[in-house]
């Protein structure tokens, strides 16, 4: 099933930026980013999600590597989706700047990825692992996750930054690891809680069956009212 | 008595000189080319090193003096070729002639490749900050990406900018991209690149000046300058399974 559906109220010249809808008229599939530090688990919350919505969503993969196809052969070899759905973007040492400062290079590929296996419902661009202040250009996404996970400190959420904060769903990663690492779970969810007000935060581990349903359910959440 | 804080009207545009022909521009769209020019301008350039990754690799850029001399180097072959190109398109040339010229000067793939994505990538950028028809068919006619410096000259024509404008673009991109490049990959101090480039200014813009003189005469004239060792180099460096920039 695919939840784009053409509309022919706009024939206007190809998109320059965010706009919703795709040179021919037909709205362009729902974009969102996933940040965090290097290793908290991004690739595998991107994994795990192609897996969960593939049987009923039409999904592509944007990943930024900060030096190699790493991220992209990560997904490839898990074979979470098929190659020609899944894009890497080079990003000239400089991860943020390709998701903030300058997008122009992810926003080719998404809108390739339209062109070549579309209609897509969902594209999913992973930055590369970067610090605590990367955060994703409205231009280029409608809703950012930033993933961090308790065994990188349990400090991280009450010292918050840009994607803390700001970032539409907070994961904290690896619950699992918590007793093993001295990391106060309760603690972290506090913190976080305090310091992004009404935004959800999702306490989660991955590797365990199912661990990554509730970041899957958020994102239908999205989808849905990006089709409404 | 005179004041520091003059309150006058503006003057009323200085009528042109008896003869027809213009006076000196007083720095007409001074300000739109330093938008165009500025290494911020979200256009794609900070993923390319212009051959820089490749030179570091192979030990031939080591410090401040190997930036200088790589710089120049670039900037009398591919960076007199692409301003020659960026000229020619401000000065309204067909846009289908000039891209031919730009492939006919590129003989490296990778190159083309990495030229016409950054082609596409600053139309995208400079359709929104200077909406014109020239753009739009220029992206109609060229889906894929036309070489950059073709879309630079078309750019700065709907930017109100002059052929000698596109052209200073041109050389600045040239030598700008591999400094920064070169701050990033050897980790040299910020203040010498930033020196090796303000040397070389007198330079960039003689070689502006002959880019722009050539593309006067017509797209059969313009300069056909080339670096060999970068063709090279930007062949293998494509090839590399770990890098940190595309070109």
């Amino acid at each position: 099933m695919h939840l784009t559906h053409p509309h022919d109220d706009h024939h206007g010249p190809a998109a320059v930026g965010a706009d919703a809808r795709r040179p021919d008229g037909t709205r362009r599939a729902l974009r969102i980013g996933l940040g965090g530090p290097v290793g908290s688990g991004k690739t595998a919350t991107v994994a795990a999600l192609c897996a969960t919505l593939r049987d009923t969503l039409s999904l592509a993969v944007v990943t930024n590597d900060i030096y190699t196809r790493e991220d992209a052969e990560f997904l490839l070899r898990h074979a979470v989706l098929p190659p020609e759905r899944i894009q890497a973007v080079e990003t000239g040492a400089c991860p943020h700047t390709a998701i903030r400062d300058d997008i122009s290079a992810n926003l080719e590929a998404v809108e390739d990825l339209e062109d070549a296996v579309g209609p897509l419902d969902l594209v999913l661009v992973e930055s590369g692992g970067d610090n605590l202040t990367a955060t994703f250009s409205k231009g280029l996404v409608d809703a950012q996750i930033f993933v961090i996970d308790v065994a990188g400190g349990d400090d991280i959420p009450r010292k918050g930054g840009p994607g803390v904060t700001t970032a539409d769903l907070l994961v904290v990663n690896k619950t699992d690891l918590a007793p093993h690492v001295g990391s106060d779970l309760a603690r972290m969810e506090r913190d976080a809680k305090e310091q992004r007000g009404d935004l959800p935060v999702l306490l989660t581990s991955l590797k365990e069956a199912g661990g990554v349903d509730p970041v899957a359910a958020w994102v239908r959440a999205q989808l849905a009212a990006w089709n409404t | 008595m005179t004041s520091l804080a003059t309150t006058t009207a503006p003057a009323a545009p200085r009528p042109a000189p008896a003869g027809g022909r213009p006076g000196p521009r007083p720095a007409a769209g001074r300000a739109a080319l330093l938008v165009l020019a500025d290494g911020r301008f979200p256009a794609g350039g900070h993923a390319h090193s212009g051959g820089m990754e490749a030179a570091v690799a192979a030990g031939r850029v080591r410090d401040a003096a190997g930036l200088a001399a790589f710089c120049r180097g670039r900037l009398h072959t591919a960076g007199l070729t692409a301003a020659g190109l960026a000229a020619a398109a401000a000065h309204g040339h067909d846009p289908a002639v000039l891209d031919a010229a730009a492939d006919a000067r590129t003989p490296s793939p990778a190159l083309r490749t990495a030229a016409r994505r950054l082609g596409r990538q600053l139309l995208r950028a400079a359709r929104a900050a200077w909406p014109a028809p020239e753009l739009d068919a220029l992206a109609a006619a060229f889906p894929r990406g036309a070489h950059q410096p073709v879309v630079l000259g078309t750019t700065a024509r709907a930017a109100g900018l002059g052929p000698e404008d596109a052209a200073h673009c041109a050389v600045y991109e040239a030598v700008s991209g591999p400094a920064t490049a070169a701050v990033r990959l050897l980790g040299l101090d910020p203040f010498q690149a930033s020196a090796v480039l303000a040397r070389l200014a007198p330079e960039l813009d003689e070689v502006a000046a002959r880019a722009a003189a050539a593309a006067r005469q017509g797209p059969e004239a313009l300069p056909a300058a080339s670096a060999p060792l970068l063709d090279i180099t930007a062949e293998d460096h494509a090839s590399w399974p770990v890098r940190l920039f595309a070109s």
